[in-house]
């Protein structure tokens, strides 16, 4: 059995001999420009289909969430923090009219957040699967059609997939998702027929302004740490990495990001934890579970006797 | 720049990975502003008095880059002493004629130059003819030899107007009229100065938000005074970067699609102006000036060559009695009013959806729907291609398909990469893109369109005797062709766009091989040299790693492959660089010669001390330190004499539609404005006029980065509709409380000529701004929808009337007055009804329109 | 508007603490971040068949071993019935039956669905045969056929003790299954949720066999069902009310309603068991009552599990609590 936790090499860890090194993202929402072009890049290189026409009124976002038909995501969040002179404004503008708020809701209270002299803050960040050292969506998976690749990477093999779901609950950033139609999951594959061909992953090749790096996971992780520190000395000190720890719950992620506010912004979850790191555990009250309901049956028939 | 240009914002925030600052000015708070150093919001057509208010600041702190200034810029030249400013005159310059509209600019000449003056007559065919984009390439007539004070203190140069006039533009006068507090505004000054000057560059950045305005160019000419003042021209870093539209647009007025130019900006002839060849060239070339212009002739005669080959002779004027003549506007909006009037009866329009991108959808839509024959040459079944089945004039009854005449024919067009040839992107860089593919069934190139249409014209013509079938049999029409569908050669066209010796057909390397005694051919001047050595230049992808890092092997620039115009003002007058970090061209006195990174935008071995006999005209005239080298003075403009019909020096005019008085003039919007005083072009009232209040709010048009223009490219693909999925409207949280408007609910926007319906949705991002006392709300909607496509929507355009900036005849679509109500907008003959109530609240009747002089009333 | 809202609740409840401190938290426009199961009502209902089948395999074979030939009758073809039903369920679940089969290529200890499915084969195989071993009384005695009819017995016992051994595996697999996920209060309830299951399975069992057989027999039926009963209301309260605001789901909305059906239903069915040992009329009502209460609480979980991914705060504040950041 595969390590359930901590710190691995996740291709090693899956009996890959001579792998080679791991692959990921470094995505730096600090230089995002919202253009999606990572999405439709996505799209066009998988021939994934599209998601519907819906206007969801979440600032520019409407593609809502990763799901089988968007592997790539861009969240936008707008953070209104006016100024005193804005605010001034404001409220000579409202004070001919109602007090009542009919504003588009934002993920943060007015002057919680941003920096000095900002007063409106619009965040952007390309979402995408996190390629987890523990990949609860593998761990879980029936029939083998999600594995770990030579990269590290985790691929569903569409082929093998029955649609079980199971992997959709396991995933503890609600990134794998099953198709209406053809009921079956599906994610992003870190383009692995790209980058077995040396090539880089289509989004990460559309993205022009580097905000998704594509490269060898430790390589990443130092410029990363690097692109922080620049951050926090140009008094951006609300920058800080997610995922790219191998000590947090899953292990540390394949693709992992810069962010500027709390991951639940963004939609993350603030501390996740592969599912099957409790699952030893699991067993274990299962098995005393089980043994209760025997010896249940066995002292009801035991006794008395007809 | 991060909405409309991703892949070119790179480089932007490249900049800003090493420590640049990234200052952006917009109406509303955008994907650039969320990245940007500093956002500054401003009411949405006051640039010039903010850029005022920086020339001002530049100016009263005497923070130029003196130096720069009084070697290469205007701002020592002399100016007649019959010139008045707009200080004096309410907002007019001295000159104005208000029968035709008018300035007659001779007391606008530098001193002793009065002669050189066009008469207001001359202006008013400028204004027709937007003669102002014939000097893109070129300045416009001025002699070379000027009257100077080089310590600038005499009250009559230069510089002490330009400090005259903007002394009023102080930070106060910015808050009043841009909504920009006094301390931001300052912030921005700083940054921008400090940021300039010897050892440092600062470039500015614009596109169509500062073009579609009535005072558009004004408005590129107070840009360009900052960067003259400050030394930031002809430098690396430095400049004033007009990004362009559709991938070739740049290209598309180098080798025009304009009614008014020729290729390489020479000036389609007047039928008055330009009478004969000489009258012609002569106007070309204003006589008596410096620089290369002298040379037009050469570039004239080389284009009729290329036109009509063997049948251009010295006898017969090379020709020049073939070329058509202009008469007056034939802009696109005059044709599709003269469409409405029936002038016209037949139209082709290829790569353009004037039904939802141009201003006033509904004067577009009548006025194809009263043509004979309409063909339409596009990628998908576009609005302008089905407006007589399905445009919003169907359900109000103005279009009624069993009566509609126009017959459309539809041809379907290969799409950019179904073909090969050139792109020319903002920097002037063309390059050759192969082909991807072949186009599916019917497609076909524009190239083959136009190679056959001629043939099979020609074909027809071929015995006739009329003579005004003679242009079209003498021209030289033969490229060679090949494949299943006779696709013509597109190198061949860029090889004689290139020029060729006549006698011997060997390509030329530059357009200092042209001639003018018809032994050279050349389709485009400026463009001679992409295919120097029979190489295509464009065709190069030596990777930049590989190579300096101007990177001159990359694809090819013009002119002459010169990355950075006016190059030579990258050094210092006596040629040594400015700085050693800012080194880009200079003079190598040893070798005496000039050399550097890039190629000099100067004589190469002029030496920086050259001074010219008085007199001397053409590129002798230009003395070693003239870097401004196209400019009849040699210099760069901070002041112009001539080739601007609304003024020498940018001013704050209103929006042609208004919610507010013009706070610094009696004269309220630009009172030289192109406008089409019409019933169907009925324009919202503005101050000093009343009932401006039916239209209390601005709204502005712009792009999304998930759709494309009219929407033919973005709205018929899947991918790009699922990301914008419905037309909308931004709204301030404070109008939408004013107005009751729900988040995602619905709302419609009204002018005087339409009501468009749109979603709302209430962000932040739009703020209303406090001017003047009064609190003014900005209203954005994207231009992108229409009735055709995946995603549909009302088009935006619909509500925009037509007037014109008197320079270009650009089209005022970034600022108008409107309402705004919650809920959709009525349909059918009630939407008339609707409209028609809200012109007569405000006044509006068939015979009323906006008068352009506005002297005094009000104040 | 913000949706910087208030999570938690006062404490409240008798006897209970005050479990979560009200707490604010952020989201992406209220969106959730896990995703939800995209399981319907079938697999909780697979879920109750399974755990009725597995009960009723313990049933068969005690009434098997003890003799009593009409409880381990109604309790063997409860089991098939039961089986039949959640292949059924199974089946519809994944769309086709070569899916199912898929599962059977690979047997992977990390995923709860492959040991299930495991699991569920062999369950299904040794509860089957039993079943069928039923039919021997209808067969004839003489013959090729008479032959089998009189091997039946013993293979159906063999079936049936086999079915009994993996039963217990099979009520309490689903429990891992559902825990092994990360839906905030299905994982959260991992030490609770296999006692549930195995108390909702020997109720469910339990009832079967007292609706099925006379009661004269139906006695250790009735004390399963009873004792079943017990485990599963008191794991279900603590899956209701020890895991902070986690338990919340359990207790609100649609999952609320069917969780509190089920405390009554299987409360008046195990009071209605222990009344009722006489009267087979209101030992079928108490059975009834108990299998109803066994599946709303297959529902009632069922339905936690999904309003617990369906808002983001259940993902985040038991994180941010975690993180010592809230
Ligand atoms: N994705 C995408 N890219 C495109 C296009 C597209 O349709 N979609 N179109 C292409 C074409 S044809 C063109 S011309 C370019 C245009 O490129 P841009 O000019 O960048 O495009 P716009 O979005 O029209 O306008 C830019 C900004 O000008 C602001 N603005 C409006 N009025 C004013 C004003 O008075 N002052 C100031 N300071 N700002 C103002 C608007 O708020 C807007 O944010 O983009 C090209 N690129
Ligand atoms: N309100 C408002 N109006 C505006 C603007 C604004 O900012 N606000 N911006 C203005 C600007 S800058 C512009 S450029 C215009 C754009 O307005 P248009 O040019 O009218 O709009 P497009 O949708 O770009 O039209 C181009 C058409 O060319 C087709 N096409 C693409 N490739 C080819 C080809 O190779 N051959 C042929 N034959 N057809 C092809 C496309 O399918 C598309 O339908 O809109 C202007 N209108
Ligand atoms: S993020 Fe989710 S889908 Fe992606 S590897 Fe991790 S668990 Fe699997
Ligand atoms: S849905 Fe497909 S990929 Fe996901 S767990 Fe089931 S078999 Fe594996
Ligand atoms: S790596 Fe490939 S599959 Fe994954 S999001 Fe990027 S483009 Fe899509
Ligand atoms: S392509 Fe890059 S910049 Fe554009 S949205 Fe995606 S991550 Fe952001
Ligand atoms: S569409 Fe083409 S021209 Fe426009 S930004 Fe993208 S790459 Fe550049
Ligand atoms: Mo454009």
């Amino acid at each position: 059995m595969n390590s359930l936790f901590g710190p691995i090499d996740p291709a090693k860890d899956a009996g890959y001999t001579d792998a080679p090194p791991r692959m990921g993202f470094f995505t730096d929402t600090s230089v995002c420009i919202g253009c999606k072009a990572c999405e439709v890049a996505c799209k066009e290189w998988n021939a994934v289909p599209d998601d519907g026409f819906d206007l969801l009124g979440m600032s520019y976002d409407n593609t809502g969430g990763l799901s089988a038909n968007s592997w790539r995501h861009v969240a936008f969040i707008e953070q209104a923090a006016p100024s005193p002179a804005a605010m001034d404004v404001l409220r000579e503008a409202e004070a001919t009219v109602s007090t009542q708020f009919l504003g588009m809701p934002s993920s943060t209270l007015p002057g919680t957040e941003g920096r000095e002299g900002r007063d409106l803050r619009w965040l952007m960040m390309s979402n995408v699967c996190k390629h987890c050292t523990h990949a609860g969506c593998l761990d879980v998976c029936p029939t083998g059609s999600l594995f770990r690749t030579e990269y590290g990477t985790v691929v569903v093999q569409e082929d093998i997939c029955n649609g079980c779901g199971y992997c959709v609950a396991a995933c503890p950033y609600g990134v794998i998702d099953r198709r209406e139609d053809d009921g079956r999951a599906w994610k992003c594959t870190l383009c692995y027929d790209r980058i077995g061909e040396g090539m880089t992953p289509a989004c990460a090749q559309a993205c022009p302004t580097q905000s998704i790096q594509y490269g060898e996971l430790d390589e990443l992780r130092e410029r990363a740490a690097q692109r922080v520190e620049v951050l926090h000395q140009r008094g951006v000190t609300e920058a800080k990495l997610y995922g790219h720890d191998p000590d947090d719950g899953v292990g540390g992620d394949g693709a992992f990001f810069l962010l500027l506010d709390e991951p639940e912004v963004y939609g993350l979850p603030p501390d996740p934890v592969v599912t099957t790191r409790d699952l030893p555990s699991m067993w274990k009250h299962a098995g005393v579970a089980a043994l209760g309901m025997a010896a249940a049956a066995v002292v009801a028939f035991l006794g008395r006797r007809p | 720049m991060a909405e409309a240009h991703p892949v070119g914002f790179q480089w932007v925030m490249e900049a800003k990975k090493r420590g640049a600052t990234v200052i952006h000015v917009d109406p509303r708070f955008t994907r650039t502003s969320a990245v940007a150093d500093e956002f500054v919001p401003l009411r949405v057509g006051s640039d010039i008095a903010f850029l005022g208010g920086v020339i001002n600041y530049i100016l009263s702190n005497e923070l130029d880059f003196r130096e720069y200034v009084v070697a290469y810029t205007n701002a020592a030249t002399l100016v007649t002493e019959g010139f008045q400013d707009t200080e004096d005159l309410g907002g007019l310059f001295s000159g104005y004629h208000p029968e035709t509209g008018t300035y007659d600019p001779a007391s606008w000449q530098y001193e002793g130059h009065e002669e050189f003056a066009q008469t207001h007559e001359d202006t008013h065919v400028h204004r027709e003819t937007a003669a102002g984009f014939q000097h893109e390439a070129h300045g416009p007539p001025v002699s070379g030899f000027v009257a100077r004070d080089e310590t600038l203190q005499d009250p009559r140069c230069v510089y002490q107007i330009l400090k005259r006039h903007y002394a009023r533009y102080t930070p106060e006068v910015v808050e009043r009229v841009c909504g920009v507090p006094p301390e931001q505004f300052r912030k921005v000054c700083e940054a921008w100065t400090r940021n300039s000057g010897r050892e440092r560059t600062t470039a500015l950045v614009y596109s169509v938000g500062w073009t579609q305005h009535t005072v558009g160019v004004q408005y590129i000419r107070a840009g360009a005074i900052i960067q003259l003042l400050l030394g930031n021209m002809g430098r690396p870093g430095g400049g004033i970067m007009a990004l362009r539209g559709h991938a070739s647009i740049q290209g598309s007025t180098d080798i025009p699609t304009l009614f008014n130019l020729l290729p390489g900006y020479l000036p389609m002839p007047h039928f008055k102006q330009h009478e004969t060849f000489d009258m012609w060239a002569e106007a070309i070339r204003h006589l008596g000036q410096k620089g290369f212009w002298a040379y037009a002739r050469c570039y004239a005669v080389s284009l009729l060559k290329a036109y009509f080959g063997e049948h251009a002779t010295e006898e017969n004027d090379w020709g020049y009695g073939w070329l058509p003549r202009l008469t007056g506007d034939h802009g696109t909006y005059q044709q599709v009013l003269n469409m409405i009037d029936g002038k016209i009866k037949g139209y082709f329009l290829l790569g353009q959806n004037p039904a939802v991108g141009s201003a006033h959808g509904r004067a577009q839509r009548l006025g194809m729907a009263n043509l004979d024959w309409l063909v339409v040459r596009d990628l998908y079944m576009i609005e302008s291609a089905t407006f007589w089945k399905d445009s919003p004039e169907i359900e109000t009854g103005e279009i009624v398909t069993e009566e509609c005449r126009t017959e459309v024919f539809f041809l379907p067009a290969a799409s950019h990469v179904e073909k090969e040839g050139t792109f020319t992107q903002t920097q002037r860089m063309l390059q050759w893109r192969e082909k991807a593919l072949d186009p599916p069934q019917d497609c076909r190139s524009e190239l083959w369109f136009f190679y056959h249409l001629g043939r099979l014209v020609r074909e027809r013509l071929a015995t006739s005797t009329l003579e005004r079938d003679e242009p079209i049999k003498k021209l030289a029409w033969s490229y060679p062709i090949s494949g299943q569908h006779n696709e013509p050669d597109a190198e061949a066209v860029l090889k004689e766009i290139n020029g060729y010796d006549v006698a011997t057909g060997a390509p030329l390397s530059g357009f200092t091989q042209l001639q003018a005694d018809g032994s050279t051919a050349c389709g485009c001047w400026i463009y001679s040299g992409v295919f120097a050595d029979g190489v295509n230049q464009a065709a190069r992808r030596k990777p930049g790693k590989e190579q300096s890092w101007v990177a001159p092997e990359w694809g090819w620039v013009w002119p002459a492959n010169r990355r950075i115009l006016y190059n030579r003002a990258s050094a210092d007058p006596q040629g040594a660089p400015w700085s050693a970090k800012k080194a880009y061209v200079w003079w190598d006195p040893e070798k005496g010669e000039w050399t550097g990174h890039d190629v000099p935008d100067f004589e190469k071995t002029k030496d920086p001390a050259f001074r010219p006999a008085p007199g001397t005209i053409g590129v002798h005239g230009l003395a070693g330190d003239d870097a401004f080298i196209m400019q009849g003075d040699g210099k760069g403009w901070l002041y112009a004499p001539a080739g601007l019909i609304d003024g020498p020096m940018p001013t704050h005019y209103e929006p042609a539609e208004s919610p507010l008085r013009n706070p610094l003039y009696a004269q309220q919007a630009n009172p030289v404005r192109k406008v089409y005083d019409r019933p169907e072009n009925q324009l919202n009232p503005a101050p000093p006029e009343r009932h401006s209040e039916v239209f209390p709010y601005v709204f502005t048009t712009s792009r999304l980065t998930e759709h494309h223009t009219a929407g033919g490219m973005s709205r018929q693909l899947a991918y790009l509709s699922e990301l914008q999925p419905a037309m909308f409207v931004e709204v301030s949280p404070a109008l939408a409380e004013e107005r009751g408007l729900e988040h995602l609910g619905w709302a419609h926007v009204v002018t005087g000529r339409a009501a468009v319906e749109a979603r709302v949705l209430v962000t932040a991002r739009l703020r209303p701004l406090r001017l003047d006392g009064r609190v003014i709300h900005q209203i954005w909607l994207p231009y992108h929808w229409g009735g055709s496509g995946l995603v549909t929507g009302d088009s935006a355009n619909d509500l925009f009337g037509i007037t014109l900036d008197p320079n270009v005849l650009i089209q005022e679509s970034k600022v108008g007055t409107c309402d705004i109500q919650p809920g959709r907008r009525p349909t059918g003959r009630a939407l008339l009804d609707y409209i028609a109530d809200y012109l007569r609240r405000a006044g509006l009747d068939a015979s009323h329109y906006a008068p352009l002089e506005t002297p005094g009333a009000g104040e | 508007m913000t949706d910087r809202v208030r999570a938690g609740r006062r404490g409240g409840g008798k006897g209970d603490r005050v479990m979560v401190p009200p707490a604010e938290f952020r989201s992406y426009y209220g969106r959730p971040i896990v995703k939800k199961p995209v399981w319907t009502h079938d697999i909780a209902a697979y879920f109750f068949t399974g755990g009725l089948a597995a009960g009723s395999a313990l049933v068969a074979a005690g009434a098997d071993l003890t003799g009593r030939a009409a409880l381990r009758t109604t309790a063997r073809l409860t089991g098939l019935g039961a089986i039949l039903a959640s292949t059924y369920f199974l089946v519809v679940d994944l769309g086709r039956p070569s899916r199912f089969l898929n599962m059977l290529r690979v047997a992977k200890p990390t995923s709860p669905m492959s040991m299930g499915t495991w699991i569920f084969s062999g369950f299904s195989a040794a509860a089957g045969l039993a079943a069928v071993a039923e039919a021997a009384p209808l067969l004839p005695r003489r013959g090729a056929v008479g032959l089998a009819a009189r091997a039946l017995p013993v293979a159906g016992r063999a079936g049936g003790l086999a079915a009994a051994a993996l039963a217990p595996a099979m009520a309490t697999y689903t429990a891992v299954l559902i825990s092994d996920t990360a839906t905030p209060s299905w994982h959260a309830a991992y030490p609770r949720m296999p006692f549930v299951f195995a108390g909702s399975a020997l109720a469910s069992g339990g009832a079967a066999g007292m609706i099925g057989a006379p009661t004269a027999q139906a006695g250790p039926a009735r004390t399963l069902a009873v004792a079943g009963a017990a485990l599963e209301l008191a794991a279900t309260h603590g899956v209701e009310h020890r895991m902070g605001l986690l338990s919340e789901p359990y207790r609100t909305g649609r999952a609320g309603t069917l969780l509190r059906a089920a405390r009554v239903l299987t409360a008046a069915g195990a009071v209605g068991a222990l009344l009722g040992s006489r009267s087979r009329t209101v030992s079928a009502l108490a059975g009834g009552a108990l299998l109803a209460g066994s599946l709303a609480t297959r529902l009632g979980v069922f339905e936690a599990g999904k309003a617990s991914a369906e808002d983001p705060k259940y993902t985040v504040v038991p994180q941010r609590e975690r993180l010592g950041t809230l």
